[in-house]
């Protein structure tokens, strides 16, 4: 029997917006002592994300945004398996190794028809450059203490064009990074250069194939060939590592006569990242090793699963296995052909892009036609708005277009980059086109927001500057704006 | 207008999926075959080969969470495209993960004003957790050292044998000498005397934990905390503690408060826990907490801008989904104070239950405590015919999945069998586990033994003495190869 009391009895039958909880405040620091009904709880955490910018506009990310019904199925009924538990999963470890197999072969990894390659699953290639990086130092360790050497001061030789994880990777690892700096029209590392600072100490060269700024790949051939002849000279044996997070699943299939792999000899480690052009959902990435030589066995922890050895070598342990699954559905449900379609799409939405961008006039386009399809363009014209404007203005349509300036020594360049990703289909690159010429018009009737600082400066504190100090305000306020907004994106 | 194709061709969109040539094949394993196939059959494949996998509502071997309600599962699903690290995109989510760490950071007691926000951050699991910990100590330690003239390439850290394998990790990795506290029969967490004792100027910290992988206990921090006091104050090294409740850290809020384990101790530091264990959300994530923002060296922090303001990250994985850190967030509103202790309270009561089944059978030893994270280790008080690993096998047949462990040095004669309570392992569940536990051990009683099987094996001719040895051999070689390198959670 229920009895009738005060107004919280009936609480339960409130609709969520007739309920106390959306009068209430959120908790923000503290954890709430009582416990709120599922659908309130639901409803306000989904509410607040609706702020959130739409995922599948969001054109500064390679993460994939969009999979298959079929698959998003696959994800929720394994949403509860925790990945690391081998014994429990015999079969989702079963489709890890298929996928690192798949992946190693694409990249023609010396492996027999029957070998398993050696490679494994991570969460992202933050963690597979972590673990090759672990690798190198470990390798470069041992054959020092062989022959009596100092192990103390270890570094590894990228472009300054390299993603954060590599200078996260040196400082937690206490590797130096020795960078080559770009230089404005090249916006990659220079193999010549890379090559000039290999020293006994260095663990490894890395090399991108798909830079994160304007999708160009780096020439590992060169870098190839100039590191063997040096190689032959110093006996050093320093090594390549590539990082194809971008590129990984773009050139296998449109550019596969490219040789950037394992195809070249010295080059040891590659990474991947899942789920960028390998077309899964944020959360895996792969790291695929030339031979068990290149794999120190003292990194390596061996669990028993099974009565069988499962070594394992990663930082992280639990996790979930939806997107390990989810990878294995797109290769066999996709297939190479099925790749090489959705690489085609991209490359020439981006082209498609790219034209539309040039008529307008007024930018430059940084991007090559080889490489990750994007579209980096900067303005011809800076002096009066900047490119950090117009991508304030093009959220208001929607799009997340990010503005970054380049690295050193190219500090002075700012471009817009827009990632072409499986689900950006010919209709929204024409109207993206529409909505720039759009911005750039309402732009030119708005006055020079760098003039205007200006002017603000003059007339604030009473001072009368002359010319010259306004020029210098300008300058130093530009620098500082343009300086603040330097993004570290993927 | 439709040509119309061969009988097969026009046939092939209209197979149902088994009446289809995609199951007639062989998925590639090795290599990405060259065409694709229809996005049905793929999910039918897949999803027949999994169903051999175990089910991870019946796995009792794991802490990690399996189930959670329809309207998270919603949430997840929506929030399953976004990268949690697009901080300039996806201004909410960070500010959900912010949120998270605030209360997590008041719940361990953190030395917090109202308004304050605390310095954490979510990671993947307790094992990235750990080594963000243990990466901020070395640096610390290192610029103390520095700054003191005296050498740093030595760098240790006191943990017990019952650690998690990731702490092995992670003194592999970042190349800090693990010096181990060894247990003994009966005492299978860490001795805070000798670990203060093992302490020496290299050592970086020490780490305890809260709910020890193998029988659940909690490690004795307090006493920890107060003999290092007194060996600090002699020595001036300053080793800090940090205190590993991956499980534990979800679990003595709520039953345990006046337990003193967290930053109500002085020298505890830094703090992980696991989200996807007693946090209640599935596999996947986990919380770091530090005492102070001096805890935490600035040099090991990477500033990016976000919407004009400062967001400075600190961790090992860059890209990752966001659905566990919205899941998180989800059940401290959802369930809050008075929910998460319900559910840990029904978890204790499930566990006593558990408890006293088994100890009805009179046929084992419980080897974990009353008071520590639910979990019931218990192994065999007579073992000349049948071991632990047996049980464990037979159990499989009726759908459970119950492991078995040798205990870490210097207790690994000590086989257990442990079985995790759960959010969702209901009283119903325990009795139908007892009742099982039951039955597999009266079939063990009418086999033979597989030990002394083996030695009926055309040894006949050998002396009393030489079978003795043998069946020990035996013995011993069968408990070693059955040695898992305990990394599980």
């Amino acid at each position: 029997m229920v009895l009738a009391t005060n107004s919280d009895s009936e609480e339960h039958l409130h609709s969520t917006f007739a309920s106390r909880y959306v009068r209430a405040v959120v908790p923000r620091f503290k954890m709430p002592d009582n416990s709120m009904p599922k659908d309130a709880a639901y409803q306000v955490i989904s509410d607040e994300l609706m702020l959130d910018g739409n995922p599948r506009l969001n054109l500064a990310s390679f993460v994939t945004t969009w999979m298959e019904p079929e698959c998003d199925k696959l994800i929720m009924d394994s949403v509860n398996k925790n990945y690391v538990d081998m014994d429990e999963y015999p079969v989702t470890t079963e489709l890890q190794n298929r996928c690192v197999n798949m992946i190693a072969n694409l990249f023609h990894s010396p492996v027999g028809e029957d070998e398993a390659a050696i490679g494994c699953g991570t969460v992202g290639s933050s963690e597979a450059i972590m673990l090759a990086g672990l690798a190198f130092k470990r390798k470069w360790q041992q054959r020092r203490r062989a022959q009596g050497l100092s192990t103390d001061k270890p570094n590894i030789v990228t472009g300054a064009n390299v993603q954060v994880c590599w200078e996260k990777f040196a400082r937690y690892f206490e590797v130096e990074l020795k960078e080559v700096k770009l230089s404005e029209d090249y916006y990659v590392m220079d193999p010549a250069k890379a090559v000039e600072m290999v020293d006994e100490n260095t663990i490894c060269v890395a090399a991108i194939l798909g830079s994160t700024l304007t999708g160009e790949f780096e020439d590992v051939k060169l870098l190839n060939d100039l590191l063997a002849e040096k190689n032959a000279e110093t006996g050093w044996d320093t090594p390549i590592h590539v990082d194809a997070a971008s590129g990984g699943f773009i050139a296998p299939f449109l550019y596969p006569d490219l040789e950037w792999d394992f195809r070249l000899p010295w080059v040891k480690s590659i990474n991947v990242s899942g789920h960028k052009y390998g077309l899964v959902y944020a959360g895996v990435g792969w790291i695929i090793w030339r031979t068990k030589d290149d794999l120190p066995e003292d990194l390596v922890f061996h669990i028993n699963y099974l009565g069988a050895d499962q070594p394992t070598f990663t930082l992280n342990f639990s996790k979930g296995s939806s997107q390990i699954i989810a990878q294995y559905y797109q290769f066999i449900r996709l297939g190479f052909g099925g790749y090489k379609n959705i690489m085609e799409n991209c490359m020439d939405n981006a082209r498609r892009l790219k034209e539309g961008i040039e008529m307008t006039g007024k930018f430059n386009i940084l991007s090559k036609d080889i490489g990750v399809p994007l579209v980096a363009f900067s303005l011809k014209d800076s002096s009066k708005h900047t490119v950090f404007e117009i991508a304030e203005s093009l959220r208001k349509f929607g799009w997340i277009i990010p503005a970054y300036t380049m690295p050193a020594d190219a500090q002075h360049i700012a471009v817009l980059r827009v990632v072409i990703r499986e689900d950006f289909s010919r209709g929204l690159a024409d109207r993206l086109i529409t909505h720039i010429i759009q911005v750039l018009k309402e732009i030119e009737g708005l006055p020079s927001r760098v003039a205007h600082l200006a002017a603000a400066a003059t007339v604030s504190g009473g001072e009368v500057k002359t010319a010259k100090m306004s020029l210098e305000d300008i300058t130093k306020y530009w620098k500082r704006l343009v300086e603040h907004k330097r993004n570290i994106v993927c | 207008m439709v040509l119309s194709k061969t009988a097969t061709e026009s046939g092939e969109n209209v197979c149902s999926t088994f009446g289809s040539r995609y199951v007639r094949t062989v998925l590639p394993k090795y290599e990405i075959g060259e065409s694709s196939i229809p996005k049905d059959a793929a999910y039918q494949i897949i999803k027949d080969e999994l169903m051999l996998d175990g089910n991870p509502r019946l796995n009792l071997a794991s802490f990690v969470t399996t189930w959670m309600e329809p309207e998270c599962d919603k949430l997840i699903m929506e929030s399953i495209n976004k990268n949690y690290v697009d901080m300039d995109e996806y201004p909410v989510t960070t500010e959900l993960q912010n949120r998270c760490v605030n209360i997590i950071a008041r719940l361990f007691n953190a030395p917090l004003n109202e308004t304050e926000t605390a310095v954490g951050v979510g990671t993947v699991g307790s094992s990235e957790a750990i080594m963000l910990a243990g990466l901020a100590f070395k640096r610390n330690w290192q610029n103390k050292r520095k700054a003191e003239g005296k050498p740093y390439d030595k760098p240790n850290i006191v943990t017990g044998a019952n650690v998690q394998v990731c702490w092995e990790k992670f003194a592999r990795y970042f190349e800090v000498e693990l010096k181990e506290v060894k247990l003994s029969e009966g005492y299978y967490v860490m001795d805070p005397d000798k670990a203060a004792e093992m302490v020496d100027e290299n050592t970086i910290c020490v780490a305890a934990i809260l709910g020890s992988t193998l029988n659940g206990e909690f490690e004795d921090v307090k006493r920890l905390n107060d003999l290092l006091v007194k060996k600090n104050e002699e020595t001036g090294w300053n080793t800090p503690i940090h205190v590993d409740a991956a499980s534990g850290g979800f679990i003595a809020p709520f039953i345990y408060p006046e337990l003193e384990w967290d930053f109500r101790l002085p020298l505890v530091k830094s703090i992980n826990v696991s989200g996807h264990k007693y946090g209640l959300v599935y596999a996947g994530i986990g919380w770091v907490v530090w005492r102070t923002s001096e805890d935490l060296p600035e040099e090991l922090i990477f500033h990016i801008n976000y919407l004009g303001a400062d967001q400075p990250t600190f961790t090992l994985n860059f890209s990752k989904g966001s659905s566990q850190i919205i899941a998180q967030y989800y059940q401290l509103i959802r369930l809050g104070f008075e929910g998460y202790k319900n559910v840990m309270e029904n978890c204790i009561e499930n566990m006593v239950v558990l408890k006293e089944g088994i100890d009805k059978t009179e046929r084992f030893n419980i080897v974990s405590k009353d008071v520590g994270v639910p979990v019931v280790a218990f192994s065999l008080k007579d073992h000349s015919f049948h071991n632990e690993f047996e049980i464990s096998e037979m159990l499989r047949r009726f759908g459970w999945i119950v492991p078995a462990y040798t205990m870490p040095a210097d207790a690994q004669h000590i086989t257990v069998l442990r079985v995790v309570i759960r959010e969702d392992f209901s009283r119903t569940l325990a009795e139908r586990l007892v009742s099982d536990i039951v039955k597999v051990l009266h079939e063990l009683d009418t086999l033979p033994s597989k030990i002394s099987s083996k030695m009926g094996d055309g040894k006949e001719k050998k002396m009393e003495k030489e079978k003795l040895m043998e069946v020990i051999g035996g013995w011993r070689k069968f408990v070693k190869d059955k040695k898992k390198i305990n990394g599980v959670c």
